[in-house]
């Protein structure tokens, strides 16, 4: 072998090494938050947690279930607000408005997405708490659907446009109206597709803390109703992370990992969900 | 065949069947559907050119030509799928049994004129499901089981399929697809059924099947089908019009447009000279 081949051989290589290192540092990041959250979180949780009311400064133990149940009723209700306006707003654009409109509220909904989700907090701040004059689980549920609509939207815009025309063709050729033919073909061969689109941002909007303190605030007991401030388990983590307290560190270690478990088996199922059934031939 | 009829095929007026040219080939002097004078334009592009002939009732009209010659657009017309595309634009008169269908409601109008298209469309559904999709959304009345069982064997599909209806469509072969697909139009009784190259996508012996499945389904309704192959409109039409960039050259009875064309242009395109 001349040197100009050895050379290229080497850098070959060389190149070929670097690309596989950079994928291992790109998944090593998440399994190393995933391992130190498993060993700390691991070694503090306990049924406790699950059940009990958080403990008053200065005793140990106590749990999060406010939070956990706080964290449910957020959740449930960002996305009974965010789903439909994303979901019908992308039959909107994907099956009704000019491409002009549709360049417009996709380029506002990307927008929307990419702002910084404390902006979203003071923004649910100023419609949902200031005007009212309190903190409420409601506010909370409102902050985190906004945030929940861009995602929705654009995902279900890409699975709406993904159904090919031949079966829009097909249920027109029979006499659909364009309504039926979206609600019994198009959104039918397209609802796993949305289905994961909603899982997933449900997965995104479940840890966010920003948007939280600015309308759902937290509390140390149960919240009733959804007109109070409620816990949550991002804004807990966040409180009892910067806390002094070895016990409270210990309490954010759980509470990181549940929510994080969480996450983990949305995602999973999101995918499940993607990968069974029929599925529409491109 | 007298010189006057050669001219007025030639200046694509006058529906083979009205002309009395071969009174064998047209004796059911009635017309399913009359085009009349149809221009139409995708955006500034004109792609069809006063086109005007008639569809003779239970009767199988074929619209052949190369590619780009218009065929798949005219048979869309009848339909008015050709709606769907936002920049389109016709003019002229297209009507079924004497009543304009440009100005009828366009549901009402495809339930009456079914489309079957190029590739196997069936719906991410079961067998059963998709041949009583259109009689769902049309709220019918009838037992479902039976209307669906009765368009299955319309369609030869039913002893391939009767054992598994609640299966996905998807798990038939493309050839049953496409006769699924028939079946699905065909549910609804429409008066006219078209079918844009409906064998393309096939292979030989389930483009027989469905070339055999056309010549039966004539006692059900009128027929039009567009295809690229001439041996196939030769072998399953009664009438064929014959296209090219967008104008209608000739439209006679089949086996008079293979053996007799009138028009030099039919004749070289029919020898394989070009297309």
């Amino acid at each position: 072998m001349n040197p100009r081949m050895r050379w290229r051989k080497f850098v070959s290589n060389f190149m070929l090494a670097m690309t596989g290192v950079c994928a291992l540092v790109a998944v090593s990041v998440l399994f190393f938050i995933l391992a130190s959250l498993v060993y700390h979180g691991g070694t503090s949780i306990n049924w406790n947690f699950f059940t009990k009311l958080p403990a008053p400064v200065g005793e140990t133990g106590g749990g999060m279930a406010n939070a956990i149940v706080g964290s449910a009723k957020l959740l449930l209700l960002a996305t009974l607000f965010g789903v439909p306006f994303g979901f019908l707003g992308a039959i909107y654009i994907a099956e009704f408005s000019g491409s002009k409109v549709a360049f417009v509220v996709r380029y506002s909904a990307d927008l929307l997405n990419g702002a910084p989700s404390i902006v979203i907090g003071i923004f649910a701040f100023s419609i949902a708490v200031h005007p009212f004059k309190h903190f409420s689980t409601l506010a909370g549920g409102f902050a985190l659907g906004v945030m929940m609509i861009p995602i929705t939207l654009r995902s279900t815009e890409g699975f709406l446009l993904d159904v090919p025309r031949t079966l829009r063709e097909g249920a027109m050729a029979l006499g659909a109206s364009k309504w039926k033919t979206i609600a019994t073909v198009i959104v039918p061969a397209a609802y796993r597709g949305i289905l994961t689109a909603i899982l997933l941002a449900f997965a995104r909007v479940a840890g966010e803390t920003a948007p939280l303190i600015f309308t759902a605030l937290g509390n140390s007991y149960w919240s009733h109703g959804l007109n109070e401030p409620t816990a949550s388990l991002p804004v807990m983590i966040w409180n009892y992370a910067i806390s002094a307290y070895d016990d409270w560190h210990r309490q954010a270690w759980a509470a990181g990992l549940v929510l994080l478990t969480l996450i983990l088996i949305i995602n999973i199922l999101a995918r499940a969900i993607l990968s069974r059934g029929i599925s529409v031939p491109r | 065949m007298n010189a006057s009829v050669r001219s007025a095929v030639s200046v694509n007026i006058t529906p083979p069947v009205t002309t009395g040219a071969s009174r064998e080939a047209t004796a059911p002097a009635q017309l399913r559907m009359t085009i009349s004078k149809v221009n139409f334009w995708y955006g500034a592009k004109q792609t069809l050119f006063d086109i005007s002939l008639g569809i003779a009732t239970s009767k199988v009209t074929a619209l052949i030509g190369p590619s780009g010659c218009g065929k798949s657009t005219l048979l869309r017309t009848l339909d008015r799928m050709h709606e769907t595309v936002r920049s389109s634009r016709l003019e002229g008169e297209i009507l079924l049994d004497g009543k304009n269908i440009l100005a009828e409601d366009v549901t009402l109008l495809r339930r009456r004129v079914g489309m079957v298209f190029q590739r196997p469309n069936p719906f991410p559904k079961s067998i059963f499901e998709n041949v009583a999709y259109g009689l769902r959304i049309n709220g019918t009345k009838l037992p479902m089981a039976e209307a669906v069982e009765k368009s299955l064997r319309h369609a030869a599909l039913w002893d391939e399929v009767k054992d598994h209806l609640h299966k996905s469509a998807y798990e038939l072969s493309g050839g049953q697809q496409q006769r699924l697909c028939i079946a699905r139009a065909l549910a609804v009784e429409p008066e006219v059924l078209l079918l844009d190259e409906p064998c393309s996508a096939l292979d030989p012996i389930s483009t027989a099947k469905i070339e055999e499945l056309l010549v039966q389904l004539k006692d059900l309704c009128t027929i039009v089908t567009v295809t690229h192959n001439m041996q196939q409109a030769a072998r399953i039409s009664d009438f064929t019009a014959f296209l090219l960039t967008g104008q209608l050259i000739e439209f006679s009875p089949t086996p008079q447009l293979f053996t007799k064309p009138s028009d030099p242009r039919t004749e070289a395109y029919i020898t394989g000279r070009f297309g």
